[in-house]
């Protein structure tokens, strides 16, 4: 079956992004797909690669990255939501006149679009947050 | 085939699970997670409107977070069945839609 996941907050609030983090796992070992994540209000927080939680715990950007590359998943932060909370690619550091991007390995901007097209394409749609 | 609920705030923070139990339809599953597992508690204020609901409902916990909160097998109410990760993937395929309480 093929999943969307919805990430509406941010690493290290409550649990919403540990939940889904292991839900994306759980699914991927059962041998189904993950049509895309997207990151939402708070959870575009996931995708800074300036995180550097104590060596003891969980660092969730990491493990999200790392998931990514492993399965090739679609990782995408909602713009508005990113800007607002300063998380920037490249592009969007230059449009902005901005000194430097954070944007993690294997997450992308876009915009609520993607997130529709995962509510059509998807089988089912998994919502994670406060 | 019915709506799975998962609901993630405990009901003695949040009237969320209540409305949750108000708007699930017979043969719907719910499956507690994170903080909402504490709704899970036999013998809590909360525990007749939770059990008054099995009737309709099959009813889930799951057992990670049941376990990170210090709560073992026995103190959930009876009926309540619990699952892991692996089981709460089934449960979203199992049903036509998975709505979240948050």
């Amino acid at each position: 079956m093929r999943f969307g996941i919805v990430v509406n907050e941010g690493p290290y609030t409550h649990q919403a992004s540990d939940t889904a983090y292991r839900f994306a796992v759980a699914a991927l070992e059962k041998g189904h797909e993950i049509f895309r994540v997207f990151f939402y209000h708070d959870g575009v927080n996931n995708g800074t690669r300036y995180t550097v939680p104590p060596q003891d715990d969980r660092n969730l950007q990491k493990l999200w990255s790392e998931l990514a590359e492993k399965h090739g998943l679609d990782l995408v932060v909602c713009i508005a939501a990113a800007q607002r909370r300063g998380i920037l690619d490249a592009n969007e550091a230059k449009r902005q006149g901005k000194d430097g991007d954070n944007i993690a390995p294997g997450f992308r901007i876009s915009g609520l679009g993607q997130l529709i097209e995962a509510g059509i394409q998807a089988d089912r749609l998994v919502t994670f947050g406060d | 085939m019915g709506t799975l609920h998962t609901i993630n705030k405990s009901p003695f923070e949040r009237n969320s699970f209540a409305t949750c139990l108000a708007h699930a339809s017979a043969g719907d599953v719910i499956l507690m997670i994170e903080d909402g597992v504490v709704g899970a508690r036999k013998g809590s204020s909360f525990a007749p409107a939770l059990a008054a609901k099995l009737s309709s409902c099959a009813i889930y916990a799951l057992g990670p977070d049941l376990a990170a909160r210090g709560m073992k097998p026995e103190d959930v109410l009876e009926g309540v069945k619990l699952v892991d990760y692996a089981g709460f993937v089934d449960l979203t395929t199992e049903k036509a839609r998975v709505c979240a309480w948050l």
